[in-house]
């Protein structure tokens, strides 16, 4: 199987559970179990929870979300990405809960059904388009039918109907390096490309990418220990393109792209080491949480560990360096070295961008 | 590089130095309205900072849209004092007691690093801070744009998240800017490579973005331009 037929059938088992305050039936209805394809949105699962769950609830207009812990999940980030981001070690099910009343409008921008999905998704689509084109007139000039084709294809999780409409938007692909580097022994960027190349499409250096960051301040070697996020303003977003460099003779990897977009990553690791105060911090992970400044009576350990910090405070990160924990995509964990055009034409989700949840232990502010 | 791009996308290290100049330019011309500031980014050292912060323009307000003078410092015309940068606001509760129609509008201006354009975001809301949906301020804004809204519903005006505050936002979508300014500039390309381009840019962008949401550009901002 390729590998974009794996991320089409990508799915998460979600067990998902009516918010207690709206349930109105006794006994409260049981939790529904339902597999969500990774490329697409939780409100797309609606005509499938309404049903389970309506009978119990009480009188009133439905505005449907989600929630995973208590964090409302943003409807317009795929699954499988809201998955790898909140959920480092993987739990399944994946156990949310749903609610039908009481939609957090100020903190989440609200969703008008499967239009306002299907609308996200073609803003981000010509986004894209512009990103790798300069231009978007491809989106914007797609027939009704095709425009309807494509988001059928992107809502029933299928591959072939999906390649075949987008085909006609004739997006610029990014030259793979790895199929290039097989069949010729030395890396002829240009000519090679000329006859592989379909009509219309442009060489592109700029990939559409998404960057989803979640910087720890106390270091974890288990996944199931790292940070709980339980606050959209903890995760930075990213939306910038990664322009493609090549060198002669040498790829440009995922841990390039990854480079640019935060160019502190990857500095000397040992810096962190000796910048940060060294304390030791109690190995109970449900010990309570030490403000900022208040700094625990034991030191002279040598690990690099820094005490717990609980509150996302502005002033958290004085260094300039952070170690890359973990590197998500689409579930898995790629390594740094695989060529990026391998990563983007096969790993990018339909509407064209590419997105990425990294982890990452940044040093904490020194005590004042 | 700098100035403006022949393809009408302006470079993001441009963008502060824009905004900076386009804020003085509108607070010695513009006196019946708030100034705009320049807010910092929250520093996060670990990320490639490219544009650092954004332009804020914040407790406009609109007095209703039968009036000729629709925007304005809520002061009124006899009180255009909005040099004073602390609180123009506290003017503002005390005509807000007697008119019930006033509704507040913060606007930014942000860079998008996807079209390497400026983008209006806003919000509107009441005096008591309640935060208004499109269909409660949509007739604040002029007629046109209730008309492009009716057309086209998701490309024109929609509600997003803001980049810097992950919260709900309105935005002027991006998608046609780059276009419209090729074209504003397509007449002279030598005032593209002028040292003052960037600033010219942003001047001209919000020339016609600021219109959408009836913010007009004074005249006596583009006399300005005239006279340097």
């Amino acid at each position: 199987m390729e590998a974009r037929e794996y991320v089409w059938k990508g799915a998460i088992p979600l067990q998902i559970q009516l918010h207690e305050s709206e349930v109105t039936a006794l006994p409260p209805p049981p939790p529904l179990l339902i597999l969500a394809p990774r490329i697409g949105y939780l409100p797309l699962l609606i005509p499938r929870v309404k049903p389970h769950f309506g009978g119990a609830l009480p009188p009133g207009a439905d505005t449907v979300w989600f929630d995973y812990n208590g964090l409302p999940l943003k409807w317009f980030i795929p699954t499988g990405v809201l998955f790898d981001l909140l959920c480092p070690e993987p739990k399944r099910p994946w156990n949310l809960t749903v609610h039908f009343r009481g939609y957090p409008s100020n903190i989440l921008v609200p969703c008008e059904g499967e239009d306002g999905v299907k609308w996200s998704f073609i803003n981000s689509l010509k986004e894209a388009a512009y990103i790798i084109n300069g231009n978007c007139k491809n989106v914007m000039n797609m027939s009704q039918s095709d425009q309807s084709e494509l988001w059928q294809s992107v809502m029933n999780g299928d591959l072939e109907a999906y390649q075949q409409v987008s085909l006609k938007l004739k997006f610029g692909v990014l030259e793979d390096e790895y199929i290039v580097k097989k069949n010729s022994i030395s890396l002829r960027s240009k000519e090679s490309s000329a006859d592989t190349d379909m009509a219309g499409q442009a060489k592109t250096g700029r990939i559409p990418v998404r960057l989803y960051v979640c910087g720890a301040t106390e270091d974890f070697d288990e996944l199931e220990d790292a940070p709980e996020i339980d606050n959209w303003d903890k995760i930075s977003y990213i939306n910038r393109p990664v322009e493609v460099h090549k060198e002669e003779g040498k790829y440009f990897t995922l841990g390039d792209a990854v480079k640019a977009l935060l160019p502190a990553i990857f500095t000397d690791k040992s810096f962190i080491d000796e910048d940060v105060s060294k304390t030791e911090v109690e190995d109970d992970k449900n010990a309570p949480c030490v403000s900022q400044g208040d700094n625990q009576d034991v030191s002279g350990s040598a690990e690099d560990r820094t005490e717990k910090n609980c509150e996302a405070v502005e002033p958290l990160f004085s260094s300039n360096t952070a170690e890359l924990k973990l590197l998500r995509i689409h579930g898995i964990e790629p390594q740094l070295e695989i060529p990026f055009s391998w990563v983007v034409n096969n790993l990018m989700h339909p509407e064209h961008f590419l997105h990425i949840c990294v982890f990452l232990k940044v040093a904490r502010a020194n005590h004042r | 590089m700098s100035g403006v791009a022949g393809d009408g996308t302006l470079a993001p290290s441009d963008f502060r130095v824009a905004a900076v100049a386009f804020a003085e330019r509108w607070k010695s011309a513009v006196s019946a309205l708030p100034p705009w500031s320049w807010i910092p980014r929250p520093k996060h050292p670990w990320l490639s900072n490219e544009v650092d912060g954004y332009l804020a323009l914040e407790n406009a307000c609109l007095l209703g849209s039968s009036e000729e003078n629709r925007v304005g410092c809520c002061g009124g015309s006899e009180e255009p004092n909005c040099s004073g940068d602390d609180e123009p606001v506290d003017d503002a509760t005390l005509v807000q007691s007697s008119r019930d129609d006033v509704h507040y509008y913060d606007f930014h201006i942000i860079y998008d690093s996807s079209y390497r354009v400026p983008v209006l975001y806003f919000r509107a809301y009441c005096g008591d801070g309640r935060t208004l949906l499109l269909n409660e301020f949509e007739g604040d804004l002029p007629a046109d744009s209730s008309e492009a809204l009716v057309k086209s519903k998701w490309t024109f005006i929609t509600q997003e998240e803001h980049p810097y505050l992950n919260r709900p936002w309105y935005k002027l979508h991006p998608c046609g800017t780059s276009e419209c300014i090729k074209l504003l500039f397509q007449s002279d390309a030598l005032i593209r490579t002028t040292s003052g381009a960037a600033e010219l840019y942003l001047l001209s962008w919000f020339s016609v973005v600021g219109r959408m949401v009836g913010l007009g550009i004074p005249y006596e901002m583009m006399k300005c331009e005239n006279n340097t």
